[in-house]
């Protein structure tokens, strides 16, 4: 056995690093590093970088636009762009939908949306859940009834992820109640400024607004807008499950944010003495620590498998949980080492241009909030409760 | 042996409940939440009338509680019901107005005149750099206050504040008011809701309250014994919220609550809550002993509270799914305000700490 990367992929890792230390511009790093909140622009800003250099859609097959490179070199460029502190791709379109397109869409998709998801004329959503299908995505009720070259969407998505940004949606509406509910389902691409969809935001626990709720009312779409054919909807949308989901764990973030972490503990002063001298506090950062590096192996299995063919099924359910677990755990260590000023919120300073005196430690502002809202993270994308029935059965039979 | 709180603290829990549903509930709250102060000023001034400030502090300094189980219960309902507004400063300020035998001053705060604080713990710059004690001064019969503390509750509603100060004979406690020359107060909101402030005194003039450190001790005992009692109750909220949700939530065509996999994990939420409950009246059953035997038992429910918090806030929100990660459900703010109790008088690790060192101690052997 042998963990060393390929000279070819460290001199690939040196290219990455080139690139983002030109390239990755200070103003966009020092908002990610310091945990300010990221506007539509700054997201848009990041993604025409990527995409002058061609590695917006590194993923993607090279003939719409991709870069062809191996799953190791896909998890190098990410880990990198992670420590670097680059903003994160927002993955609706790219990661999302293009797949989708790609495998089951015409032609004549492929060429209008995938183009204009690289160069950011569309802003893509997702309008999977609903308030009575969460866990239980199956049992969807949007209704896409067909009238001559239309359909007729009514119904409500929810936790539509940046949806006040997006221009389009793509959606599970239900075709048929006939049959197994998984059977009546199809994958259709709305427009977001048809007449009848309405958008409300929800507000976070933190205060902040990300998510959203989408209301369908009489929504004419045309048939063409639907994806591969009726009633298959189920089987594209498990398809983004299969795909090489390389980045699901977020190592290179966990390893950014582990960097700050200690950082932390060796700047913080508890009784006299730094965090990192605190046996406590010690022995928490170290049980992370392994973990991170535990993970990351696993990590490398996994891509080291799908590199020779094998589709991570239960593997990537394996790395979500265990990846959301130790992100959460870094953000709930990042508030112990604030104490008493893990408490102040002051919403400014999360701003980009706040010129203010910061209340405390400087990286403390942000560390209670984001606390807070990253346990979403176990709860979106297939909550870890799902994912562990996958295993359950997709590995341990049971 | 006796767990029940009595006639007298019952009718105390009764009339408190009742005027907090009454005063306190979701849109009182949002919009104290919105306010400057950080807490609705009109709810606090009728809690003063019904007399339930008075039940933090003893018959001879004109309250009519001071026990315990008296903080215990008021800081019960205050985890049950939810309002922001100075209640540990009040009890903490107070205990050392008491200890003075300030019972005019105490008084005032008592009859909501007055808005108490309490200013301990240094405060943190901008590099992590913790200020150094603030220092006493004594000129004639009057003494000044030089220093810095951090996160100071309601300071900005705040008309007078209890510092702690070292006087070179040992850490003491002094009155200030927030109007003085010298006393600088910058305010901000809480993540939790309500409010604080950083509290910078330059020879700001200070009356002395009691130079025992002893009643230092003692009030950040009672502190403790009154975030112990409001953490508990929010983790029963939030564990009959979370069970309301388990048996009505349908996914599969069934209640979530029948998955075995939930279930299970609810069970351990209860159990460690029952725990958690137990720590908590530990914490006042030994608050009148010898000081050690208070503050070990302190630091154990402050550990244990530190600890289940977590795993009850946690799960309240994991079994709830993206409802739970909602503002507009109080659940959410109960979760917040649970994990940020732990970031009040010293967390889990320092707690535990605390305990091993106090442990060993009373077997003798060195910490």
């Amino acid at each position: 056995m042998n963990l060393d990367f390929t000279p070819e992929d460290e001199a690939f890792r040196e290219e990455v690093r080139e690139f983002l230390k030109e390239k990755l511009p200070k103003r966009l790093s020092e908002k990610v590093r310091t945990g300010q909140n990221l506007t539509k622009a700054d997201m848009e800003e990041w993604h025409a970088i990527l995409n002058d250099r061609g590695w917006l859609a590194n993923h993607w097959p090279k003939e719409w636009g991709g870069t062809g490179w191996s799953v190791m070199q896909r998890f190098i460029f990410e880990t990198e762009t992670a420590i670097a502190h680059a903003p994160r791709v927002v993955p609706f379109g790219l990661s999302m939908l293009a797949p989708v397109l790609i495998k089951y869409g015409s032609e004549e998709q492929c060429r209008h949306y995938l183009p204009r998801i690289l160069d950011g004329t569309d802003w893509w959503c997702q309008g999977y859940s609903e308030p009575g299908a969460g866990s239980d995505l199956a049992s969807l009720k949007t209704q896409a009834v067909r009238e001559g070259d239309h359909y007729i969407v009514n119904g409500q998505k929810t936790w539509t992820t940046l949806g006040q940004h997006a221009d389009w949606i793509f959606c599970l509406v239900r075709t048929s109640n006939e049959g197994k509910r998984q059977e009546g389902i199809s994958f259709l691409l709305i427009d977001m400024k048809s007449p009848g969809i309405e958008v409300r935001p929800i507000k976070l626990l933190d205060g902040d607004y990300e998510v959203n709720e989408v209301f369908f009312t009489d929504v004419k779409v045309p048939v063409a807008n639907l994806v591969g054919e009726e009633n298959k909807g189920w089987t594209y949308a498990k398809y983004l499950l299969t795909y090489e989901r390389t980045n699901i764990a977020g190592v290179g973030a966990s390893m950014a944010l582990l960097d700050t972490l200690k950082d932390v503990a060796q700047s913080t002063m508890r009784g006299g003495k730094p965090l990192s001298e605190d046996p406590f506090y010690a022995a928490r950062l170290a049980k992370l620590e392994i973990d991170l590096e535990n993970m990351k192996t696993t990590n490398l299995r996994v891509l080291d498998a799908a590199g020779a063919g094998h589709a991570p099924v239960a593997e990537s359910s394996m790395l979500k949980i265990r990846g959301t677990e130790i992100r959460q755990e870094i953000n709930d260590l990042m508030r112990r080492a604030a104490g008493r000023y893990a408490r102040p919120f002051v919403a400014e300073a999360l701003e980009e241009g706040f010129n203010g005196e910061p209340v405390g430690p400087e990286w403390a502002g942000p560390v209670a909030s984001q606390y807070f809202n990253n346990r979403k993270l176990s709860i979106f994308g297939g909550s870890n409760e799902v994912q562990r029935e996958i295993i359950t059965k997709a590995v341990l039979g049971l | 042996m006796d767990f029940s709180i009595g006639e007298d603290r019952q009718m105390l829990v009764d009339t408190l409940s009742r005027y907090l549903a009454d005063k306190a509930d979701w849109k009182a709250r949002e919009a104290a939440l919105e306010s400057e102060a950080g807490y609705d000023k009109d709810m606090w001034q009728g809690m003063a009338e019904l007399g339930i400030l008075g039940a933090l502090f003893g018959e001879e300094v004109g309250g009519f509680g001071g026990s315990p189980f008296d903080i215990g219960v008021v800081f019960g309902e205050v985890g049950r019901g939810l309002p922001t507004g100075p209640f540990l400063a009040t009890l903490l300020a107070g205990k050392l107005l008491e200890a003075a035998g300030d019972e005019e001053t105490l008084g005032d705060v008592i009859g909501g005149a007055s808005i108490a604080s309490f200013a301990h713990e240094a405060a943190v710059g901008a590099d992590g750099s913790v200020a150094e004690q603030t220092t006493a001064t004594k000129s004639g019969d009057s003494w000044t206050l030089t220093g810095a503390k951090g996160v100071v509750d309601y300071l900005g509603s705040a008309d007078i504040v209890v510092v702690t100060a070292e006087t070179g004979g040992g850490l003491a406690a002094f009155l200030v008011e927030t109007g003085a020359s010298g006393v600088e107060v910058r305010d901000y909101p809480l993540v939790d809701g309500g409010a604080a402030g950083e509290l910078t005194l330059s020879s700001a003039p200070a009356k002395l309250l009691t130079e025992d450190a002893t009643a230092i001790d003692a009030a950040l005992a009672a502190g403790v014994v009154a975030t112990a009692w409001e953490a508990a109750a929010v983790m029963e909220v939030l564990r009959d919220q979370t069970l309301e949700y388990l048996r009505t939530r349908k996914q599969f065509g069934i209640p979530i609550g029948k998955f075995q996999a939930l279930q299970h994990r609810m069970a351990t939420v209860s159990l460690e809550i029952e725990q958690a409950r137990s720590a908590a009246i530990n914490a006042a059953a030994f608050f009148d002993g010898n000081a050690k035997e208070r503050d070990r038992f302190g630091a154990a429910a402050k550990y244990t509270l530190g600890k289940v918090g977590r795993l009850v806030a946690e799960e309240a929100i994991q079994l709830h799914g993206g409802i739970g990660m909602t503002w507009e459900l109080p659940l959410s703010h109960y979760a917040k305000r649970l994990i940020m109790l732990g970031h009040v008088l010293g967390d889990e690790d320092e707690h535990l700490a605390r305990f091993i060192e106090l442990s060993a101690q009373q077997t003798g052997r060195a910490a």
